[in-house]
């Protein structure tokens, strides 16, 4: 009995606290039409599109770079710091995660890399996808 | 024509699995001894034109045959030899392939080592593994034949991917194959028990070392996988909660909790339906994880959409094994009656809270990895779990299991009196308090609440498992240790030594990102790093520039590092070739990332302290299992009349 309790006790605390887990490390997915529309959150998320072609500068030997994120219809400035992922291109498919500043550029964190350069994110796609259905309209 | 010949052993295959998986279970049930005997010749038959099959696809790459479709996608003329060996199972249907001939030789390892069993419960075990084969097989031939010829035929072929051109690609993938294949066999165990309706501890120590096998090649694969992931992605990081990563992991959760629960039914005849689920989700999740892998599915839930016939053959297969177990499980679950009971304290209580905790990690693993598909496929929106949700997931469950672990090891079978246990356990308990609080303090200077409490608990790990091998070994006091006993010690002090190693890396790792130009020099965790040159060099089939570092250490020359930017000509794949000091303590890895103008090239440098303990210490779980399975009532297995000897209560005793 005692050891039911026991197994059934750490079973409901564990769930309360996986949930917890879970909601607070919840990052939704925002594609630039959606962050012009300010439908995007203050806290953080993850914004996808196309990198523009032309778009990524730096100033000469600084870590820090900045590109633009589009989907044909819309598009964010972006900024990161660090070494890029090597599959990170101009005219390729790019996932970020960051915060957009008061701005309105958004800073990433992270800038997602993938094993295979043919891959684009199904997120990115849907978004590019739209993107481009609402330029045509 | 070899293509051809390959599909059309695959076929046969095909046939000779349905063959195998028929008769003998039919056999089985109406005590046909005629049809239970066509067993092993159908699987050493299937598992000769799987091999010719596999032979011919291997072929078709060593001979550029870019007529092939598969080949032409994965390989190229400027490929060195073995990465076009490995190329066949770089890609989906090479690898499905891969997957039939590891089923294949599994089959064939069982069909040869069930001859002690008694032939009827030998023969549903093969008639079921010959199911699955089958199954497979189809989805291969019907879904993802490998063989098929591309026309015109081009001159060359798209190369493999530049990530999978290394050497980890290739012992990771077989590695990892053997071990979720591997769980097929317990699970078809399992069935073939509740087909027969009798589980008894017999059972338990058939299935027994076959799940260590197949969990050894699992823990191996997940290990050359992580290693291959912290050297060649260029980020230096070991673990990222990757889905890919993930649907490995939570088959090893569930037959790390499946083989202690083995235990507990070999030697005390309970614990059995929990044994059986335990087996059948154990395989559920090796599938599951296989086709998120290996399909599209994980690219895209769409995938389901773009290709149907993969998707539907996949659930189908999905609905029809596991259902299949599940249905029957229901049936016959009823009639598996425990042989005895157990108190609070005692190894069983600790073994069902091992499985317990083991479980709620793997719930809490899947639920991360499937929750994402699920809502995209709903069309709630896109979104993703991140790594802290994993993190306390997994750590949330572990670290008490880790804490019970020390204990479960040292209590009795039935019954253990609390006031002996805690006299014999306060010694490596307080050691290790000690040592966990202050070990840190000392190296590192600092310690988080949570560093100190992982330490404590890596040190308690380990204290805990030596602490027999000494008694024994230094203090020559009590019986000699059995194999298996070394090798349950030899295993916990892995997870001791692992989770030391994951509490160092995580808590202690110091990283840079840096903007460098020749003749910088970059303080790092105590190391100077001095960039020296930069050169372009030439590969068989890329071209590269390649970063030359110093390492120094309190003014000497450590070591020069040598990283590469390297660019894959055919695919004209960008990747970063890292380089990594290696040392017992600790590990430096450098990357060479892009030119940033201005001469100045973009750096990674990273002083990982005890990185290597995380492989180590999986190292020593593997060879915990292999003492395991050769120990001498596995090596020496009597016919069922000869009854299980009945174990005496000792400290410990040969689980785990």
């Amino acid at each position: 009995m005692l050891l039911i309790g026991l197994v059934l006790g750490g079973v409901v605390v564990s769930a309360t606290f996986a949930f917890r887990a879970f909601r607070e490390n919840l990052t939704y997915f925002f594609s630039p039409t959606q962050v012009a529309a300010g439908e995007a959150p203050h806290r953080q998320f993850r914004l996808g599109g196309m990198v523009l072609k032309d778009s990524v500068t730096r100033e000469p030997g600084s870590l820090t770079v900045r590109f633009t994120v589009s989907d044909f219809a819309n598009t964010v400035p972006v900024q990161y710091t660090g070494v890029l992922p090597d599959l990170f291109k101009e005219g390729t498919g790019v996932v970020v995660r960051g915060k957009l500043d008061v701005g309105g550029e958004f800073l990433a964190e992270e800038v997602l890399a993938k094993h295979d350069e043919k891959y684009m994110p199904p997120e990115v796609a849907d978004a590019l996808e739209k993107g481009r259905a609402t330029v045509s309209e | 024509m070899i293509p051809e010949i390959g599909q059309f052993a695959l076929i046969l295959a095909m046939c000779l699995a349905l063959v195998q998986a028929v008769l003998p279970l039919a056999g089985a049930s109406l005590g046909r001894s005629a049809w239970m005997a066509l067993a092993r010749p159908a699987a050493a038959g299937q598992f000769v034109f799987v091999a010719i099959a596999f032979g011919a696809l291997e072929y078709g790459f060593l001979h550029d045959d870019f007529s092939i479709l598969f080949v032409a996608q994965h390989s190229n003329s400027a490929l060195p030899i073995f990465y076009k060996f490995t190329a066949a199972w770089g890609g989906h249907e090479g690898s499905m392939l891969f997957w039939i001939t590891v089923l294949a030789i599994w089959t064939l390892a069982v069909a040869a080592g069930s001859r002690s069993q008694p032939d009827e419960f030998a023969s549903r075990v093969l008639g079921v593994l010959g199911i699955v084969s089958a199954g497979i097989i189809a989805f291969a031939v019907f879904t993802s034949n490998p063989f098929i010829r591309l026309s015109p035929t081009p001159a060359d072929g798209n190369d493999l991917n530049a990530l999978l051109q290394d050497p980890g690609m290739i012992i990771h993938p077989p590695t990892l194959y053997l071990g979720y294949v591997g769980t097929a066999v317990p699970f078809a165990f399992a069935v073939a028990a509740l087909l027969t309706g009798r589980l008894d501890k017999n059972w338990a120590k058939w299935t027994r070392p076959w799940t260590v096998a197949a969990w050894m090649f699992l823990t191996g694969g997940i290990t050359l996988g992580s290693w291959w992931s912290y050297y060649e992605l260029g980020w230096g990081g070991w673990w990222f909660w990757d889905p890919v990563e993930n649907s490995s992991f939570m088959p090893w959760l569930m037959t790390t909790a499946l083989l202690h629960s083995l235990a507990v039914t070999e030697r005390r005849g309970i614990f059995k339906s929990w044994t059986v689920l335990l087996a059948i989700s154990a395989f559920s999740l090796s599938l599951l994880g296989t086709f998120l892998t290996r399909s599209p599915v994980l690219v895209s839930v769409h995938a389901f959409a773009s290709d149907p016939a993969r998707g539907l053959f996949i659930l189908g297969l999905l609905g029809i094994f596991c259902g299949g177990a599940l249905l029957l499980y229901a049936l016959r679950a009823s009639s598996l009656e425990a042989e005895g009971g157990f108190k609070l304290v005692s190894r069983e209580a600790f073994l069902l809270a091992n499985n317990i905790l083991l479980v709620i990690a793997a719930i809490g693993v899947l639920f991360g990895t499937l929750y994402p598909l699920f809502i995209d496929a709903l069309g709630l929106g896109k979104i993703s779990v991140g790594p802290p949700y994993f993190n306390a997931m997994f750590l949330v469950p572990m670290l008490p299991l880790a804490v019970l672990l020390g204990v479960g090891m040292h209590s009795f079978w039935k019954t253990t009196a609390p006031q002996p246990l805690l006299q014999r356990l306060i010694w490596p308990a307080g050691i290790a308090l000690i040592a966990g609080i202050v070990a840190p303090l000392v190296v590192f200077g600092s310690a988080s609440a949570l560093t100190a409490i992982a330490t404590v608990i890596g040190f308690w790990v380990c204290a805990a498992a030596l602490l027999e091998p000494l008694r024994k070994w230094v203090l020559r006091q009590g019986a000699p240790l059995t194999r298996a006993q070394i090798g349950m010690c030899l295993a916990h002090l892995g997870v001791g030594v692992f989770i030391l190693g994951a509490t160092m890396v995580s808590a202690y790792t110091v990283e840079t990102d840096v903007s460098a130009r020749t003749g910088d020099r970059f303080e790092v965790g105590g190391y100077e790093i001095l960039f020296r040159s930069v050169r372009p060099v030439e590969g068989p089939n890329f071209s590269a520039e390649e970063g030359e570092f110093e390492l120094r250490k309190d003014g000497k020359v450590v070591t020069v590092l040598a990283s590469q930017q390297r660019v894959y000509r055919v695919q004209q794949t960008p990747m970063t070739e890292a380089a990594i000091d290696t040392r017992i303590g600790r590990d430096v890895f450098v990357a060479l990332g892009e030119p940033l103008g201005d001469n100045a090239w973009s750096v990674r440098i990273q002083v990982k302290p005890l990185i290597r303990f995380l492989w180590l210490g999986t190292l020593l779980m593997v060879f915990g299992g292999l003492f395991t399975i050769t120990d001498r009532r596995y090596r020496y297995p009597v016919r069922e009349s000869a009854a299980a000897s009945k174990p005496l209560p000792q400290p410990v005793s040969e689980t785990n």
